[in-house]
């Protein structure tokens, strides 16, 4: 179940389970938990992943971010375009791209499952896993 | 040239025109743009196939396209000059000199969009205010047949709904109320969630009288089934309103039809419990500016014909019904009408002779009989337009371009007439 825990946080890889990566009975056990982890493999350290193909780079999670607005009230907290380099997200060739990751509020040990960003995407561009 | 420091530049991709823009150059090519959305992007690239010049399908020199475009309007005993919502301001009055020398028609895809919203706008009907007012003070925000999460892809986060402003400094969860009401679940009808008003096609005159019903007190009646108390509770939500806005779209203005009058008289009853204002949900850059200029110049803002007792106005000199059965030539600029009008309607455009200036290749540009290249408004041109809400912003051009402006060839067509 640690272990468990562990694989979720991202603390530990599956990769690291000796019975697992060694014993054939576990084979369709590995397959199916490679599945299952594949959509994180692209994820940053918060777990966040962007969908590209999905996104209009409409800004609505640029604006909406509560780190955003923080660290720059008077661009991407008043609707423009972020005007530093302290914001997490900004829009670059009409796609939303992630920085600064460190100051999302979900990560490190006191994380917060934060919504800002997920809920006024109209098109599920944005993701944590 | 290197890529160096951003240049700030204002979007032309639809009628929000975003100021806020970063993009950089390197030799005369857009390397990198910032803050853009999708549209925005696309509008910046430029287009994916440039027209040519040409006549009868041949390619020839733009000097001789001009000269045989000339040629046609003059000859046309009825001419039509159509499109304009793709051009500066400075094209659209120079379009509007040409219909007066020719003693054309001339009107825009506002004749099938936008134009009786602005219209009641213009004349005083219906009030209006600003993008930058909504930002400021909009506490309550009404999408009305209008999914700007498809079709302005940063007005909720510039604007409507997301920002920060003056008076709505606590955010949009506290602040401001997003409520939807359209035919559809559409993107914009998602952000809504509890607020978004599903109703059947047709039927918005109807939930507008019954929401008139709701403020004044009275029970709502329906035809159609819906829930009267949601309608009380959207009644009560309006009424509370210290700054609210209607953006209309298409959905409304197409449903609503002829009977405008209902929407202004909505207006006057919401008007008399708050303090409401509507903003048409223009989408070609400058449509509402051809509609502006027009207006400065003729008192009408489109469907205009150049008679010998000066210019008039009326669906006769509209868009569809001139093609239908009216014009003997045309002359499209800044537009697909093949693409955008009913086959049953642009059919006839390869039964008269056509002009098409444009920068970019489109479905219209395989039946003209002449195609001028100009260059792309907002990217190899500059000059003026006029943003969805009225307020005039400048544009600069970012990259230098070969070809003339639309503004140039429409002048160099009237020396050639003239």
């Amino acid at each position: 179940m640690a272990f468990a825990v562990a694989l979720l946080s991202r603390t530990k890889q599956y990769t690291e389970c000796p019975p697992l990566m060694e014993e054939d009975k576990y084979i369709d056990s590995r397959q199916k938990l490679e599945i299952i982890l594949k959509p994180m493999e692209g994820a940053e350290e918060t777990g966040l992943i962007i969908h590209d193909e999905l996104c209009s780079g409409c800004g609505n999670c640029v604006v909406a971010c509560p780190v955003n607005v923080a660290n720059d009230p008077h661009g991407s907290g008043r609707g423009f375009g972020p005007t530093n380099e302290k914001v997490i997200f900004r829009v670059e060739n009409g796609k939303v791209k992630a920085a600064n990751v460190k100051e999302c509020r979900r990560f490190g040990k006191d994380k917060i499952l934060c919504r800002a960003c997920i809920d006024p995407c109209p098109t599920e561009a944005i993701e944590f896993v | 040239m290197e890529m160096t420091e951003p240049i700030t530049w204002t979007c032309t991709g639809c009628a929000l025109l975003c100021e806020d823009i970063q993009v950089y150059i390197k030799d005369n090519r857009v390397e990198k743009v910032e803050h853009a959305c999708l549209k925005g992007k696309a509008r910046v690239y430029g287009c994916k196939h440039t027209a040519m010049s040409t006549v009868d399908q041949e390619e020839v020199d733009v000097n001789n396209a001009i000269r045989q475009a000339a040629e046609i309007l003059e000859e046309a005993r009825n001419p039509l000059l159509y499109g304009w919502s793709n051009s500066t301001s400075e094209a659209q009055v120079a379009g509007i000199e040409l219909a007066q020398t020719l003693g054309a028609c001339i009107d825009s895809t506002s004749s099938f969009c936008q134009g009786i919203t602005i219209n009641e706008i213009i004349n005083g009907s219906v009030p209006s205010c600003t993008l930058d007012e909504v930002r400021e003070k909009a506490d309550v925000v009404i999408y009305w047949g209008a999914d700007p999460m498809s079709s302005h892809p940063r007005h909720l986060s510039r604007y409507s709904y997301f920002p920060r402003g003056e008076l709505r400094q606590r955010g949009y969860e506290e602040d401001r109320t997003a409520i939807c009401i359209d035919v559809t679940q559409s993107r914009t009808a998602k952000i809504c969630k509890g607020m978004f008003f599903s109703i059947p096609p047709g039927g918005d005159a109807e939930f507008m009288q019954a929401l008139m019903d709701g403020l004044a007190g009275r029970v709502p009646k329906l035809s159609y089934d819906f829930d009267v108390k949601r309608i009380l509770e959207l009644a009560a939500v309006l009424k509370k309103a210290e700054f609210g806005v209607i953006f209309a779209g298409l959905g409304l203005v197409y449903s609503i039809k002829e009977e405008f009058d209902l929407i202004s008289e909505f207006m006057s009853t919401l008007n008399r419990f708050s303090n409401f204002f509507l903003i048409p949900m223009a989408g070609h850059f400058n449509m509402r500016g051809f509609n502006h200029n027009l207006h400065e110049e003729t008192g009408f803002i489109h469907r205009v014909g150049f008679t010998k007792n000066g210019p008039v106005s009326g669906v006769e000199y509209s868009v569809v019904e001139q093609l239908k059965h009216g014009a003997d030539a045309v002359m499209v600029v800044g537009s697909d009408p093949l693409a955008s009008l009913p086959l049953s309607i642009s059919r006839r455009l390869k039964d008269i002779p056509l002009i098409l200036v444009d920068p970019c290749s489109n479905l219209t540009t395989r039946v003209a009989d002449v195609t001028i290249p100009c260059g792309v408004s907002g990217i190899e041109v500059g000059g003026t337009a006029i943003r969805l809400d009225g307020k005039k912003m400048d544009i600069s051009p970012l990259i230098q371009g070969d070809g003339l402006s639309d503004e140039m060839i429409v002048r160099r067509i009237m020396e050639e007439v003239s």
